[in-house]
């Protein structure tokens, strides 16, 4: 319909319904302000309005929606995680998955591909078959396999993996998926918006105000608002933030960097993931090759990405499969990772009354963007930890309890 | 950053060196509080700024001292080890690399 498309384009009055509504002003108070309007800061916006009838909300953005690294991850959904407190969680996020697109009325690409954790050496198949029964005690569908089953479903593999990794076996996840990061962001904000939630973009919060030890306002490049809940959601950010109301965390920020080929044929059905190799790779619904690897080794507030990254993935990715010499890549990029020491997040209730906090996700915060949502939002609106983030409490370190979820990064870090 | 100035090999590429994290000092274990010991075990500096880091020239296994600015990745000078213990006074083996 190029007439009607060019009538449109040409028309003042833009008929069809925008995503979002624009706010020209900031009211002067809210009852819960969310910094960030990534995943995550949107996920606990429409939860709180839609389970929890708190509409009167306001999320904060200083770049754009979903610009973080809500856009910029590699999209994976999983949980064959190793702990109880993991497992539960990240497989409470997986089924809330599943119904998101219907929930949204918004087309998210939800694509079951089945998920291999290749295993290159005893010790991690030794690994593997430890995730594998941790998984199947708490019902998720995970189960170590051999390298035959591994051949069978990646016919195109190069199973020594150029002679120097072969491939021994490996942990096969079957509900492993693959959505579209933006249109989350997208179908989660534009939900909030519905309900009364206010997003505003190009908003810097630039002070948080506190009073006897309680949150009491938050101060904006467009001006102060008075609230008495803050929650955080800002992924490399958050140290920043947590200067503001004087809380001290382990939270320190490395660059994690992934990158995109060329769309091909479709091949690669399922999500292959190699931990001694640092590589993880799926095929979108467009064709492209989407990959990643490993942290930055050192500690940067940049987004820049590297050559060195290009080079070391792209060989780790022909060791795998090797007639994919001839594709070029298309796109790299970087995001800021909040790395904890146990590789958990650091969730809810913080000794500032009022400030709550959804941060410490490293590399491994897109596919709880559903369950961060649901239980912050039960957070905020109780003032009490959701049962489902106990083990990921801000406390857990001066308590000495620390989670211990390093075996199931995706890639060693 | 891609050559940084090693104090005792001069320019070197930074693949290199190994990133040794922060330079911090500990409390004393037997007359420190536990909490005070669990912030300084776990937490640390996560906001961006010039800091004093430890870092390895892994080919000839020296450690040294540098001050990074982790916004830009630039640093600003490198130090001999010996100075952190004297509080690192800049000395000159220090280089600035972009």
């Amino acid at each position: 319909m190029p007439y009607r498309l060019l009538r449109f384009g040409l028309s003042r009055k833009h008929p069809e319904a925008r995503m979002f509504t624009h706010h020209d002003s900031m009211r002067t108070s809210y009852d819960v302000v969310i910094i960030g309007a990534g995943g995550h800061g949107l996920a606990a916006a429409y939860y709180l309005a839609r389970d929890h009838g708190i509409r009167n909300v306001a999320v904060l953005e200083k770049g754009y929606l979903g610009g973080g690294n809500t856009g910029r991850n590699t999209t994976i959904i999983r949980s064959n995680y190793l702990t109880s407190e993991g497992v539960k969680f990240y497989d409470e996020s997986l089924r809330l998955w599943q119904d998101l697109a219907v929930d949204f009325d918004l087309n998210l690409f939800y694509s079951k591909r089945g998920h291999y954790t290749l295993a290159h050496t005893d010790s991690a198949m030794r690994t593997m078959r430890w995730r594998a029964e941790v998984n199947k005690h708490y019902g998720v569908r995970s189960e170590a396999v051999d390298a035959a089953f591994v051949k069978q479903g990646i016919p195109t593999i190069d199973m020594s993996c150029g002679g120097h990794a072969p491939i021994l076996g490996a942990l096969f996840h079957e509900p492993g998926a693959i959505a579209r990061h933006d249109a989350v962001a997208w179908g989660y904000g534009r939900g909030a918006d519905r309900r009364g939630v206010e997003i505003h973009q190009q908003t810097e919060v630039t002070g948080i105000r506190v009073q006897g030890g309680r949150v009491v306002g938050v101060d904006t490049s467009r001006g102060s608002i008075a609230t008495p809940k803050v929650l955080c959601a800002v992924a490399g950010f958050t140290p920043r933030i947590l200067d503001m109301v004087d809380l001290h965390t382990p939270i320190y920020v490395h660059p994690l960097q992934a990158m995109v080929s060329e769309p091909v044929k479709p091949w690669l059905d399922p999500i292959i993931v190699s931990g001694s190799l640092h590589v993880y790779v799926s095929q979108t619904a467009r064709g492209e090759l989407v990959m990643g690897a490993s942290l930055d080794p050192y500690e940067l507030h940049s987004t820049r990405p590297t050559l060195d990254f290009v080079e070391g993935l792209t060989s780790h990715m022909l060791d795998m499969f090797p007639f994919l010499s001839e594709v070029k890549v298309n796109r790299q990029w970087a995001g800021l990772a909040d790395m904890t020491p146990d590789f958990a997040p650091i969730m809810g209730v913080t000794p500032v009354e009022g400030f709550f906090l959804d941060a410490g996700w490293g590399t491994w915060g897109f596919k709880a963007t559903p369950v961060c949502g649901k239980t912050m939002s039960h957070t905020v609106a109780t003032g009490r930890n959701h049962p489902l983030i106990e083990g990921f409490t801000f406390k857990r370190f001066a308590d000495y309890r620390l989670t211990g979820e390093k075996g199931a990064a995706s890639v060693g870090h | 950053m891609k050559v940084m100035v090693c104090p005792l090999n001069g320019p070197r590429p930074v693949s290199e060196f190994a990133y040794g994290g922060e330079i911090r000092t500990s409390p004393n274990p037997d007359t420190c509080s536990d909490a005070e010991w669990s912030a300084y075990v776990f937490n640390r500096s996560g906001s961006p700024g010039a800091k004093y880091e430890w870092w390895c020239h892994i080919a000839s296994g020296f450690w040294f001292a540098v001050l990074r600015d982790t916004t830009r990745d630039v640093v600003v000078a490198t130090y001999p080890a010996e100075a952190v213990r004297c509080g690192l006074t800049p000395l000159p083996a220090g280089g600035a690399s972009a």
